[in-house]
């Protein structure tokens, strides 16, 4: 809370000084789950946005004004607060764009409540919901968070790269596990991978011999767990090692922990989303310097969205909304001058001397055409009963 | 895998996932139902917190085991855990007569005869006990066992034998079922050749008759809470061994427990023995794919694609309660006669 309080202070002193020298000042909109659900994380992930802010404005280097961040609370679950909270910021307070919101459910009812009839960008720093990437959102919203769907291809690809051309999967039966299984299994059998087994378990079970049986019965040596670490993923190794069901595992990313790599033999793997290592270390420092604690979950892609927010209407030269949306992807991806965090004044140099960038920020920005970020994954594999970075995928 | 048909194979998959585990799990559900027939034998009515007692014991067992580890007091390769049982066994046991002073007591002395009615405490001390171990240890799932996991495992089976498919025979089955075999044989014992034991079956026979010819209702009502303590304690260890502890598991264990106990003829010993059986390989046959199993069976032009299951491995509880129907509609009694239950 303090170093949330320094952010504001620091906000609110750059931008009066700001004010000073320019005059004009830009409303941007910050729609995060203040309450509710997410509020633990909150404090981190509005300090890396405003963290955003206050770079910019210190700089000087932002053409449009001094940048002034509205706040307004979605509550996470509601999504009426969120519609009514964003609806506020577009119309009375008539913000260039929208930081946030959070959480998959009222994201989708801001999309198309809001963003969409109103023609405004909204960038979230964690919406991961598969069903954000198919939802009608004309364009206006984009996100700094990978797809839990991403993940499915990227394990799909290293399976083959690692020559496991067949293996039996199992997920657990939650949201997360069942859209991960779903990702994986489409993108390994349009590689030419065979699915021998694809079966649910239930968390929480002490006895997991039955599922272990039953998977596999399918014939393959190799089970693909996309499930958590301390729950079913666990019970399915102990009963998969005590009749020596299966010997090469494969994991999402729910399942990178020490729990099961003392459990398993070298050789198994998993990936995990993780912005390679030098990203994350220029990270820990800028949220460091500016009294934002950088390892919170989420706070890296919140300054980014922040950022891209800001960047973006430097490349537009304007903070029309349409012209907004179209500069985004444009900054966001290569080609161009790679800008990191911590570089904001740099880059809006850039970008005002008309050179094109590629805003690599804090977690390495690349989105695709939908508006998703790539993110990317890190391949982990036991090595000596740890799990050990052998591979970032991008 | 081989074209051929390959009997020893297919043997050796059916013994490591199918035979061994049912064997196992056979032997605690016996376990379990023995109590609950003792229960129902000597004071007549339905124990529903069999299941969740069994978690008490096993939270026993943990608490004890894990301080004994904490000491230094083990013995190499053996699962500390069974050392704790005996000390175990006299805080269940202490936990049960407590039970029955306060709760089940009070229903014997107003003579409130009716099964229905303590099937209703039971189910009261059910949620307490529950509610007491989930408060003491969480609610989430645990290993406890240490020591020698296998007696052998798939990998030196497979290299001892050459074969493609391995048998993986665990120190907990080993225990289980040789632990299980002492049991009865002294429970037999115990009722067919002691006094105390003659006095219980007399007891159950003819109440009025029993308590006429000298036997002390109390001293037989103790006995029996000391036996169920004892099958109770070691029935839990031994399925947490085998398969991990969790509260919630424990209390569903309750179900197969019961039907048990009503295939075979609840009362009977003989019985609880032979139905534990029967649910457990129910459950584990129905539940198992054999494609693996049918691919060494069958020639080539035979072999199926797809898993060969009967039933999905989630659906192993209702597999309980279609027997439990099957048997109250087809042999009110159970295989072996028992009583039945009709309210009285």
């Amino acid at each position: 809370m303090k170093s949330y309080l320094k952010t504001t202070a620091g906000v609110v002193l750059s931008a009066t000084m700001a004010t000073a020298s320019y005059g004009a000042t830009v409303n941007v909109g910050e729609l995060q789950g203040f309450t509710g659900p997410l509020e633990s994380m909150i404090g981190a992930m509005s300090g890396g946005a405003n963290l955003a802010v206050t770079e910019a404005n210190a700089s000087g280097k932002y053409l449009q004004g001094t940048i002034n961040v509205i706040q307004g609370d979605s509550v996470c679950i509601d999504a009426a607060v969120a519609i009514a909270q964003a609806e506020k910021m577009v119309n009375d307070d008539n913000v260039m764009a929208i930081m946030g919101p959070n959480c998959s459910g009222n994201t989708g009812a801001v999309i198309t409540n809001v963003l969409v009839p109103n023609g405004i960008v909204s960038i979230s720093p964690s919406a991961t919901s598969p069903a954000l990437t198919t939802l009608e959102d004309g364009g206006w919203f984009f996100r700094t968070a990978p797809s839990d769907a991403r993940q499915g291809p990227v394990l799909a690809s290293i399976a083959m790269a690692r020559g496991q051309t067949d293996m039996a999967v199992t997920h657990s039966n939650s949201d997360y596990g069942k859209g991960l299984a779903d990702a994986f299994v489409t993108a390994y059998e349009a590689m030419g991978g065979t699915v021998t087994v694809m079966a649910g378990h239930d968390d929480d079970k002490a006895d997991y011999s039955a599922d272990v049986a039953a998977l596999s019965a399918g014939g393959s040596a190799t089970l693909a767990i996309l499930g958590y670490a301390d729950t079913g993923g666990r019970g399915i190794i102990a009963a998969s090692e005590d009749t020596g069901a299966f010997s090469d595992y494969v994991f999402g990313d729910g399942m990178i922990s020490e729990v099961t790599s003392s459990a398993v033999g070298d050789g198994s793997w998993g990936t995990l989303p993780s912005p390679d290592a030098a990203l994350g270390e220029n990270w820990k420092a800028v949220a460091a310097a500016g009294g934002v604690d950088g390892s919170g979950v989420y706070s890296a892609e919140s300054y980014d969205a922040m950022a891209l927010i800001i960047l973006a209407s430097q490349a537009a030269g304007s903070t029309d909304r349409a012209a907004i949306q179209a500069q985004v992807l444009n900054v966001a991806n290569a080609p161009g001058i790679q800008c990191h965090a911590g570089k904001l004044a740099e880059c809006l140099k850039f970008i005002s001397g008309g050179l094109v960038v590629d805003y690599v920020g804090a977690t390495g920005v690349e989105m695709d055409a939908g508006g998703t970020a790539n993110g990317s994954y890190a391949e982990r594999e036991v090595i000596g009963g740890a799990f050990t970075d052998v591979k970032i995928h991008k | 895998m081989s074209d051929s048909i390959d009997i020893i194979n297919a043997f050796a998959l059916l013994t490591n996932f199918v035979i061994l585990p049912a064997l196992s799990y056979g032997s605690q559900l016996a376990l379990g139902a023995l109590a609950v027939t003792l229960v129902y034998s000597i004071l007549r009515f339905s124990n529903f917190a069999q299941g969740d007692s069994m978690a008490f014991g096993t939270m026993l067992v943990i608490l004890i085991s894990g301080y004994m580890i904490s000491k230094g007091w083990t013995i190499t390769g053996f699962p500390t855990a069974i050392l704790a049982i005996p000390l175990a066994l006299i805080g269940m046991a202490i936990y049960l007569l407590l039970m029955d002073r306060l709760v089940y007591r009070h229903y014997r002395k107003i003579k409130a005869k009716q099964n229905i009615i303590g099937i209703t405490a039971s189910i009261g001390v059910m949620f307490i006990t529950g509610g007491i171990v989930r408060f003491i240890l969480g609610a989430s799932a645990q290993r406890f066992g240490d020591g020698e996991r296998f007696i052998f495992s798939v990998r030196e089976f497979k290299a001892f034998t050459g074969l493609e498919q391995g048998i993986a025979f665990k120190t907990s089955q080993f225990l289980t079922i040789s632990l299980a075999i002492l049991l009865v044989a002294f429970l037999f014992y115990f009722l067919q050749k002691t006094k105390t034991g003659k006095a219980m079956r007399a007891y159950s026979d003819n109440t009025e008759l029993a308590l006429l010819s000298g036997i002390d209702p109390d001293k037989v009502v103790q006995i029996t809470w000391l036996l169920v303590a004892l099958f109770t304690t070691i029935a839990g260890t031994l399925y947490g061994l085998d398969k991990g502890f969790a509260p919630q598991q424990y209390h569903l264990l309750l179900l197969p427990i019961f039907a048990s106990v009503i295939v075979g003829g609840i009362g009977s010993p003989i019985g609880a023995i032979a139905g534990a059986f029967l649910v457990a390989f129910s459950e584990i046959l129905l539940t198992y794919a054999y494609k693996k199993f049918l691919i060494y069976l069958l020639p080539l032009s035979m072999h199926p694609s797809s898993l060969v299951q009967l039933i999905g491995t989630e659906y192993k509880y209702a597999i309980s309660f279609v027997i439990l129907v099957i048997v109250l509609l087809i042999r009110p009694t159970g295989i072996f006669k028992g009583k039945v239950i009709d309210g009285e």
